[in-house]
């Protein structure tokens, strides 16, 4: 594990909050330099509007350069082994490869195509209570409810049946224990990619009513296997931990504002503004968005020549008073800002209106079940997860 | 107020659906679709909502002309 000393400015927080030095940075120099977790030196872009300028330029910041900000051999990779897990990985492409995978997965992700999953997202988190509920408290909502729930997701919209089921979330979540050598990470993500492989094959052969079937109907001949395997695997790193951790560490928030909490189980009106508010003020994804110059530009009057990285703290810009006043007030009941906890630009998350759904649909669903929801611990003992790229919580110990 | 939106840009992000569900909507491949056009503006209770939607859209796919 790497030492706390070593974790860079934008990653550390306090509790839910960033800590003072990135605001210190947004409201002084707006620009500082810092040290990525794998030792590539960067300048970390902190202010809205800057973040969102740079976002929203894929010609002057390239996204393909990431080989510089995530070496393969810090992740155990030989150099083949990294290119090929980079195909079908959205994340990692410049415009137009990107724009053509992009685009043959947006009909996936429709407000349209997103209410006709509703339902089956309802039954999921009610069946996930009803197992809370029947092991009685208290109970880790962590393990029992937050992580399960976009995984089961997941795996309606991948098409995993249902017999493979319960494998597939228990490797889900051995994947994301950050306390695993990278040996054993390495073999597990492996591990993953063979199943996504297994999949990926059977939609080849009779291709269902899953994002993957209608990949193959739709695109067969221009989306080869390898892809398809990438952007499945994509759909689960980007999707699981993410909703995971806000449904963990957006519950605790409004556990300590029982006020607003109130609200969002008793006013359904409340619930989007709510959910929205949440992904601003806990920004989760605080890794840094990495970009490459491809030009010499100038940020917040700092010189940054071409070939020099940019790590963008979407922590620093949500919470950045010119975004919203008092931005460091959790308030529900503001009005929805143009927060940047998804991106923003071309890169902006696919599977933004999914985690929305989501969201919306667990959150009042979880505290109606459990009016009288609170802390099974005292809140000094709640363990916050002192190094991860999502920003979440190890447990919640809660009763009711 | 109009709406022009540029579907070569749009990433089908559904930003604007969310903000102003009575000016945008997406076709089927998840695209923009404005349900306003040179004969039908934005209606006025609907202005800021547009207006929102267009500073908003993560692609600045969407620009609107003021009357």
């Amino acid at each position: 594990m790497t030492e706390v000393s070593e974790i860079p400015l934008h990653m550390r927080r306090a509790q839910f909050d960033p800590i003072d030095e990135l605001g210190e940075v947004r409201d002084n120099a707006g620009v500082c330099p810092v040290v990525t977790p794998f030792g590539v030196s960067a300048h970390l872009v902190s202010r809205y509007d800057d973040v969102r300028e740079v976002l929203s330029d894929s010609a002057r910041f390239s996204t393909a350069d990431r080989h510089a900000l995530t070496p393969p051999d810090a992740a155990g990779l030989t150099e083949q082994e990294y290119a090929r897990a980079r195909v079908g990985n959205l994340l990692t492409y410049d415009p137009p490869e990107h724009t053509r995978l992009r685009r043959m997965l947006t009909p996936e992700f429709t407000v349209r195509r997103m209410r006709a999953l509703r339902p089956r997202i309802v039954e999921i988190v009610e069946a996930a209570l009803d197992d809370v509920e029947r092991a009685g408290r208290p109970a880790d909502l962590v393990s029992t409810f937050a992580l399960p729930v976009p995984s089961l997701v997941i795996c309606e919209l991948l098409g995993v049946p249902y017999a493979d089921r319960a494998d597939f979330q228990r490797r889900t979540v051995d994947q994301l224990d950050a306390s695993h050598p990278p040996e054993r990470r390495l073999a597990l993500q492996q591990a993953s990619r063979a199943y996504m492989a297994t999949l990926v094959e059977r939609a080849r052969r009779e291709p269902g009513e899953d994002i993957l079937g209608m990949l193959v109907r739709e695109h067969g001949d221009d989306v080869s296997a390898e892809e398809l395997v990438g952007i499945a695997s994509l759909l689960l790193l980007a999707g699981h931990e993410t909703t995971a951790n806000m449904l963990g560490l957006g519950t605790l928030a409004l556990l300590r504002h029982p006020d607003q909490l109130a609200r969002v189980r008793d006013d359904p009106a409340s619930v989007e503004p709510a959910v929205e508010e949440l992904l601003r003020w806990l920004s989760i994804v605080h890794a840094g968005i990495p970009r490459t110059a491809t030009t010499e530009v100038t940020i917040a009057g700092s010189t940054i020549a071409a070939g020099e990285h940019v790590v963008l703290a979407l922590p620093g810009a949500n919470r950045d008073p010119a975004l919203v006043d008092d931005p460091d007030r959790l308030d529900i009941t503001r009005e929805p800002t143009g927060h940047v906890a998804f991106g923003h630009g071309l890169h902006h998350c696919l599977g933004a209106p999914l985690a929305r759904l989501e969201l919306r649909i667990a959150y009042p669903a979880l505290l109606r079940r459990f009016p009288g929801l609170a802390l099974a611990v005292p809140y000094e003992q709640i363990a916050f997860r002192p190094y991860s790229v999502i920003h979440g919580l190890q447990a919640l110990p809660v009763t009711w | 107020m109009r709406i022009v939106a540029d579907r070569d840009r749009c990433i089908g992000a559904g930003n604007c659906v969310m903000t102003a569900p009575e000016v945008f909507d997406q076709d089927d491949d998840g695209l923009v679709a404005p349900l306003v056009d040179e004969v039908h503006p934005v209606d006025p209770a609907s202005v800021d909502a547009a207006r929102q939607a267009v500073a908003r859209c993560p692609a600045t796919a969407l620009r609107a002309l003021e009357d």
